[in-house]
């Protein structure tokens, strides 16, 4: 009898304890939605479009409450701001940079009951799901853009770091500059550094110095579009609509929007649905596309990446399905065959077509 | 040959606006003051500098405003450390802390937008110089300023009675103090200037040669103008080479990079430290064999006029 009653015992409190994590319905006039960004929100860039889908949230849910702190610091700070948000009773925290990560993880272990949404990351919890777009997928439709507009068959990259989203940021692109131009190569420039506008135009002039006549960027300012619009070369922007920068050059960018992310999210909590996830959504879900073409981009480019984005997004193909070579024509990835997750996510080496070496360190 | 010489161009423009910053130190730290919020004015200049421009229509008088600018930050830096003898390192941190935030928090309207800026002037006759008159005399007019500014500097330190006083207030203040100089002024009169200097720097950044404004822009210019100092052991001619030498280190890897060599990048983007480095060990083994340029004896340390 009594070890009936410890066997009862235990098995309610390992429901109750399991219970704790299945989230209650939150009636929409009492959600509160807190962002953190790691930027200003008028950095015309990466914080700036995660603010938009923070405007997304109020228009599709005109009942909650939403607030944001900007320009926080990776580190300590960022769990200050955080567990500010939850002694005000905020329930859902959106924390939307890569060094947010172990800051998410501390807070949401001494909150269990507050949903976490992190942004680019990889650790998850009961509580804590990770959100990303497949970037290169849009990235692969300016290339198609860029392999028809280059004429001297030469196309600039100003990259950041050599990380894997990076390399394969520069990879699809490439794709699609070969899809449509197997004569044009693709330079990379690194600068070492996310930020850094003077770098960032030094390096546009030096790729333009070098022939190329097509500028793309994975950086955060938009300073390599400027003096692309000064140096009369094209240029494909990044995370929004850079043609402020260059009015005349501008050819598309691929970009960002969060908000069909952070609606969902929102949607679930409300109805009590939500669990942890790691969402790495793709055109398809709308999370990335590209930015308005420039006037200069003739309809028949225009067509040629209206029918590829609607094989991906339908999912007949996808950028890194086979056939894939590397720099040397060597068949990586065979006819048939689909890169997994996994190797997508620890891209090491370059595709046909890109030129130079990838840093070892 | 082409590529040398843009490379080399690349190199003067990459380079001025870490001269104007190394040169607004010297004149402060030879006056006795140490002053380690450059960043934070760079990046008040460049902010002012570009809104002014943008508002005004006129980058010269944005230029002008943003050395007011940084004049009038540094005059807390000179109260602090002069008249109240607080640490300057302390102070100075403050500074480009302030800088830093004050900079990002005004300049939120003007992310995003462009102005025309200064354009490139080149120099009747001098510019058809082969391979030198494109290095040197194709640029914009804040160019061939801080040019003038190099040598009015070493003229300004080296012949003239001004300069010499300046020199002794740095070197030793209470032999300064002994021969009728006010300390305090001059100290005060080397901050601001040097101040305003270091943010015609920053706005040379946003004014002239990325002609946008983003928060951080500087990405630290100022602490490599602060290591250029010690680089240049105080000489305003050996700033111009080490500004140029680090605009040039930087503009080569880039076009390296173009070329599709691969280099190891980070390694190259250590040697302008390493001199550094190289230098400081250099000077301090030297130290007080009667070198013309070199640190200021008092370089750091509050003047207390009767005490002590």
């Amino acid at each position: 009898m009594k070890k009936t009653i410890v066997l009862l015992l235990a098995v309610a409190v390992f429901l109750f304890g399991s219970n704790a994590f299945a989230f209650d319905p939150i009636p929409e006039d009492e959600l509160q939605v807190g962002f953190v960004y790691v930027g200003p929100v008028g950095d015309g860039g990466w914080s700036y479009m995660h603010d938009l889908s923070r405007q997304a949230v109020e228009e599709a849910y005109p009942g909650i409450t939403t607030s944001y702190v900007e320009s926080v610091e990776e580190g300590p700070d960022a769990v200050r701001v955080m567990e500010t948000f939850v002694r005000q009773g905020f329930q859902l925290i959106f924390a939307t940079s890569f060094g947010f990560m172990d800051q998410v993880i501390e807070v949401a272990e001494q909150n269990p009951d507050v949903v976490f949404m992190h942004c680019s990351g990889y650790r998850t919890a009961e509580n804590v799901g990770v959100y990303f777009g497949r970037m290169y997928q849009a990235r692969y439709l300016s290339g198609l853009v860029a392999g028809s507009m280059t004429e001297t068959n030469t196309i600039g990259f100003v990259a950041a770091h050599p990380i894997p989203e990076v390399i394969r940021g520069i990879n699809a692109f490439t794709r699609g500059v070969r899809a449509v131009n197997p004569d044009a190569v693709v330079r990379v420039i690194w600068l070492y550094s996310w930020f850094d506008p003077g770098k960032e135009s030094e390096a546009t002039m030096a790729l333009v110095d070098a022939g190329a006549d097509v500028i793309a960027m994975h950086a955060d300012s938009g300073a390599a579009p400027l003096a692309a619009e000064e140096a009369g070369v094209y240029v494909v922007g990044y995370n929004n609509d850079m043609s402020g920068y260059a009015p005349t050059r501008h050819l598309t960018a691929p970009i960002w929007d969060w908000g069909v992310v952070t609606t969902r999210v929102v949607g679930q909590v409300i109805e009590g649905t939500w669990q942890s996830e790691n969402i790495w959504w793709g055109m398809d879900a709308g999370i990335v596309d590209l930015a308005p073409f420039g006037d200069m981009v003739p309809e028949e480019v225009r067509t040629l990446v209206e029918e590829e984005r609607s094989r991906i997004v339908n999912g007949e193909w996808d950028v890194f399905w086979g056939p894939v070579a590397d720099q040397d024509g060597n068949i990586r990835v065979a006819e048939g065959k689909r890169m997994s997750d996994e190797e997508l996510l620890s891209f090491s080496w370059y595709v046909q077509g890109v030129e130079g070496e990838i840093p070892s360190n | 040959m082409d590529v040398v010489i843009t490379i080399l161009a690349a190199a003067v423009r990459s380079g001025t606006p870490i001269l104007y910053a190394t040169l607004g130190e010297i004149i402060t730290e030879k006056s006795g003051i140490l002053n380690l919020g450059l960043e934070g004015l760079m990046l008040m200049g460049a902010l002012t500098g570009f809104s002014v421009s943008q508002l005004s229509g006129s980058p010269w008088l944005g230029i002008a405003c943003a050395f007011i600018v940084g004049a009038g930050i540094s005059l807390i830096h000179a109260f602090l450390s002069i008249t109240l003898r607080a640490n300057q390192v302390v102070s100075g941190l403050a500074l480009t802390i302030f800088g830093t935030g004050a900079s990002s928090f005004f300049g939120q309207r003007f992310v995003g937008t462009t102005i025309p800026g200064l354009g490139r002037v080149p120099v009747p006759g001098l510019s058809d110089i082969p391979i030198l008159g494109r290095v040197l005399f194709n640029h914009d007019l804040l160019v061939y300023i801080s040019y003038g500014l190099v040598a009015f500097l070493y003229w300004f330190l080296v012949s003239t009675r001004t300069g010499l006083n300046l020199r002794a207030v740095g070197d030793t203040p209470r032999a300064a103090d002994a021969m009728g100089l006010s300390v305090s002024r001059y100290r005060y009169i080397a901050v601001l200037v040097g101040g305003g200097i270091v943010a015609v720097g920053g706005a040379y950044l946003s004014v002239a040669y990325t002609r946008m404004w983003t928060e951080l822009m500087t990405a630290g210019r100022g602490w490599i103008a602060v290591a250029l100092v010690i680089f240049a052991i105080w000489h305003p001619a050996r700033a111009a080479m080490g500004a140029y030498l680090f605009g040039g280190v930087v503009a080569f890897q880039l076009r390296l990079q173009a070329a599709g060599t691969s280099i190891p990048v980070p390694l190259l983007m250590m040697l302008p430290y390493l001199l550094t480095i190289a230098v400081l060990v250099f000077i301090t083994i030297r130290q007080g064999k009667g070198i013309l340029f070199g640190a200021p004896g008092s370089l750091g340390q509050p003047y207390f006029r009767e005490e002590g």
